[in-house]
């Protein structure tokens, strides 16, 4: 058991390195261009988003409309500090300042709203969202206002995108294996029965919202710095929408669904680009069609595992065993 | 005091659209628990119908207005039996992104059949323009033909769902649709008159804001939408009366924040009011608690 699981840990490290490598190595030859990468770099941020919006409301049940607010936070922050402080080092620490004041400002939101059931804290937060959205707008001195900050230093590239990319899906999916996540799952299932097995309910839904705004903050940070422009419009409500739509395509609490779904829109969408005029309506109907068809979101609650690669692997050739 | 008297008479105008709205979420929310984002382009839908009915038929208002709710009845009715009714037994999740995909559809589809830019309602002509003055205080007939409507409505929507035999089906199906439907009531129908009703409602405010702030757009459902989903919140969800209060409380706050305060922190206000309300009283304003039951 031991063995499989290193020799599992083992074929995971190579699969990532080999993604990595290839693209580092597409890139390098200029196969994908600079459009490529910028679709790239918004799948990635997807990725980081949905995952950590399926953390909140796939694992824990808590249904969050404000996940584009969180997002803001990390932009901003890490914009502003960007722009004071162009090098590599400042966009490190504008990356981490952002998450941070995300996840600070995720639990100040959390503490009061998480008390909130269903809809009501759907809308509690879609609320919250709007009103972050809306102070950004009037600090007009701070954030440049509906004009937005413009010529943010880029830093991110491939390398960037790749660590922070997987060091979220990595955090997340450790967290939710580990007793806390555990505990966040169950409060999902049945808040009453956790509640009676001694789990604070409230107390772990707010460890899960503040985890999930510290990684939305990452995702905005990198937006910023991939796309060197930021304003409030960026941010509304249809941000928030569109990342619960990667989340359910994907599977409510399913990371690998998440992901999945993140790269499949990212490559719908670069292919409806061609028909400019009509995209939005095939994407609205495409959606519906998935939902109706298959409401449970494209993975459901399962994860894609390693288990599929070494059936395969005994497809093609037979266990030493019997040989 | 006199600014006061003006800026309550423009809340109530912009309340009674919100409330309008508003009762199309609350009751599709009582009956079937989704949050119908498609909605609010119902009413940006209506706004339309009654722009080509005014402009292109040279129809007078109260037609339009007729012609109008008539076509967003059926858009809701349609939306229903397509989009929502094959995930009747769907998680809520499933249903409301259908929802969604189905206001993106409505909404591009506004725009590549009329164009995303603005459209300009004719000017109002004949008593329709006019406008009386009480002091400074002054109220135009528009305001007026507003308010009408919008209560004539309420008190027909109260009729229905109290008195009459559907609308006794409706508060049945919103308090137990499994037991209403044991009784012999069908759910389906009951569902669809729900949305036939909020539609229709919809379809009333979206013509009556055109003539009322003169242009329309394909993404002009969107803010009041999200403000009127608030007012349906902040009034306690699934209830009528809570929709109308919320509706012309949200009117009168947004008026008055834009008249005295700075009304780029309008919207951020009303946010702020429900968010406190929603943590002191968690069910809204007529929203009973239910106690958890094991």
């Amino acid at each position: 058991m031991g063995n499989k699981a290193k020799s599992n840990l083992a074929i995971k490290i190579i699969l990532l390195a080999a993604t990595f490598v290839i693209i580092q190595l597409l890139i390098f030859l200029d196969v994908i261009n600079d459009y490529l990468q910028a679709t790239m770099a918004t799948i990635c941020i997807n990725i980081i988003l949905a995952v950590s919006l399926n953390l909140i409301t796939g694992f824990t049940g808590q249904f969050s409309l404000g996940h584009a607010g969180f997002m803001s936070i990390g932009a901003y922050t890490c914009a502003l500090i960007t722009l004071r402080n162009p090098t590599l080092p400042g966009f490190i620490i504008g990356v981490f300042a952002g998450a941070v004041m995300a996840a600070l400002i995720g639990g100040i939101v959390g503490l009061p709203t998480l008390r909130l059931r269903g809809d009501y804290l759907a809308i509690a937060t879609l609320g919250m969202s709007e009103i972050i959205r809306i102070v950004f707008l009037n600090l007009d001195s701070i954030t440049n206002g509906a004009a937005g900050l413009q010529d943010i230093p880029q830093f991110t590239n491939w390398i960037w995108l790749f660590i922070f990319t997987t060091g979220t899906v990595l955090v997340i999916s450790n967290f939710i294996k580990s007793s806390h996540g555990r505990a966040c799952i169950s409060v999902r299932e049945d808040e009453i029965a956790a509640e009676a097995m001694g789990i604070n309910s409230t107390r772990y839904k707010v460890i899960a919202f503040i985890i999930g705004s510290f990684f939305a903050g990452i995702a905005g940070a990198l937006y910023a710095s991939t796309f060197n422009f930021i304003d409030p419009k960026i941010f509304g409500f249809s941000k928030s929408i569109d990342v619960l739509v990667v989340v359910v395509l994907g599977g409510l609490g399913s990371i690998s669904g998440s992901i999945i779904a993140a790269v499949l829109l990212g490559i719908i969408t670069t292919y409806l680009q061609a028909f400019a005029n009509i995209q939005m309506i095939l994407y609205s109907v495409l959606l519906i069609i998935i939902m109706i068809f298959r409401p449970q979101g494209l993975m459901g609650s399962k994860e894609v595992s390693l288990s599929i690669f070494s059936k395969l692997g005994s497809i093609i050739k037979p266990k030493k065993g019997r040989a | 005091m006199e600014q006061l008297f003006q800026q309550a008479i423009n809340g109530i105008s912009l309340g009674s659209i919100y409330a309008l709205i508003a009762l199309g979420y609350t009751m599709v929310y009582g009956i079937i628990k989704l949050i119908n984002f498609a909605h609010s382009d119902v009413y940006m839908l209506g706004a339309y119908i009654g722009y080509v009915c005014m402009t292109k038929l040279k129809l007078g208002f109260l037609p339009s207005l007729l012609i109008s709710m008539a076509l967003c009845t059926l858009i809701g009715v349609l939306i229903e039996k397509i989009a929502y009714k094959p995930l009747r037994n769907a998680t809520r999740i499933a249903v409301l992104i259908t929802a969604i995909g189905v206001s993106l559809f409505l909404e591009y589809t506004t725009m590549a059949i009329a164009g995303a830019n603005v459209r300009t309602y004719p000017p109002l002509t004949g008593f329709m323009n006019m406008s009386f003055e009480i002091g400074s205080v002054s109220i135009t007939m528009m305001q007026i033909i507003i308010v009408s409507v919008t209560i004539v409505l309420m008190v027909l929507l109260q009729f229905i769902v109290k008195k009459t035999r559907i609308g006794k089906a409706m508060r049945a199906v919103s308090l137990d649709s499994d037991a209403a439907e044991l009784m012999g009531i069908n759910v389906n129908t009951t569902i669809s008159f729900t949305f036939a009703l909020g539609s229709a409602l919809a379809g009333a405010a979206g013509i009556m804001v055109g003539n009322y702030y003169n242009s329309i757009n394909p993404l002009m459902g969107m803010l009041p939408g999200l403000k009127a989903f608030v007012a349906a919140v902040f009034g306690g969800i699934g209830i009528i009366p809570g929709a109308m209060i919320g509706g012309y409380f949200i009117g009168i706050v947004e008026v008055l924040v834009s008249g005295y305060g700075n009304s780029m922190y309008r919207d951020g206000v009303v946010f702020a009011i429900l968010i406190l309300v929603l943590i002191i009283k968690p069910t809204g304003l007529l929203g009973k608690n239910t106690r958890e039951k094991v």
